[in-house]
């Protein structure tokens, strides 16, 4: 590892870092809300939200992340697994095949009338495991001396 | 083929002309810098043909490409030029002056 002396100053990078930490993650959020119907989905979406966090990996350290963000991403892998598996399972007890999905239309608050469905569970499940694993490379690849 | 094809064909041209020259640069680069500012510059052009492809191919389909690439080629350059500075990518407290 090089030794510096002096230290640096990168408050360009960190100022503009943090502004562009927002875009991307409302992209990503963007990305995998339109999967239905557009490109994008829960793998891609997972990513663009995990480079969201390696801007901020680059622009400050790890324990900042640790600090602002303390999210054990081992544990995020396993709860998108399990939601996956949850949507999937919930068929069985209707009496239909593994991975059966349903829809409805439902009359939420706000945004009207909307038709819910449960692939978006599901997708949810690998947005979160897309994420969880690819901190959990950069994380312990990053922490190794 | 109307006129606007042939215009967006020529501008393809231009654009891969171009990205054979910062090519040229990527190989030939006496610094590290050079590679990376080529590289760059390349996927900047990318998403420019990106663009073009989607006005030829008459579909909205590609513009959440373009953006990923602006991002992907953001962070990569960012990574990179803080390898060439600090000697690691990934640092674990800034703050403990290294």
């Amino acid at each position: 590892m090089k030794r510096k002396s002096k230290p640096v100053n990168d408050v360009i990078l960190q100022t503009a870092a943090i502004i562009i930490f927002f875009i991307i993650v409302i992209f990503s959020i963007d990305l995998f809300f339109a999967g239905h119907y557009s490109p994008g989905g829960g793998f891609i979406g997972g990513l663009m939200t995990s480079s969201a966090l390696v801007l901020l990996l680059l622009a400050f350290d790890s324990q900042t992340l640790k600090t602002v963000l303390p999210i054990d991403y081992r544990l995020m892998t396993a709860t998108g697994l399990l939601i996956a598996l949850g949507t999937s399972l919930h068929s069985i007890f209707w009496g239909r095949p593994f991975l059966t999905h349903a829809y409805d239309k439902f009359h939420l608050p706000l945004l009207g009338e909307q038709t819910l469905h449960t692939a978006i569970a599901f997708d949810l499940g690998v947005y979160l495991v897309v994420i969880g694993v690819t901190m959990t490379i950069i994380q312990t690849i990053g922490e190794s001396e | 083929m109307n006129v606007l094809d042939v215009l967006i064909y020529i501008s393809l041209a231009i654009l891969v002309l171009a990205m054979m020259l910062m090519l040229y640069r990527v190989v030939k680069g006496p610094t590290t810098a050079d590679r990376v500012i080529a590289l760059d510059s390349i996927g900047i052009a990318l998403i420019s043909v990106v663009a073009l492809l989607s006005i030829l191919l008459d579909t909205t389909m590609y513009f959440e490409v373009i953006l990923l690439l602006s991002i992907l080629a953001f962070i990569g350059t960012v990574a990179f030029s803080k390898f060439l500075e600090r000697g690691e990518i990934i640092q674990n407290d800034r703050n403990d002056d290294l």
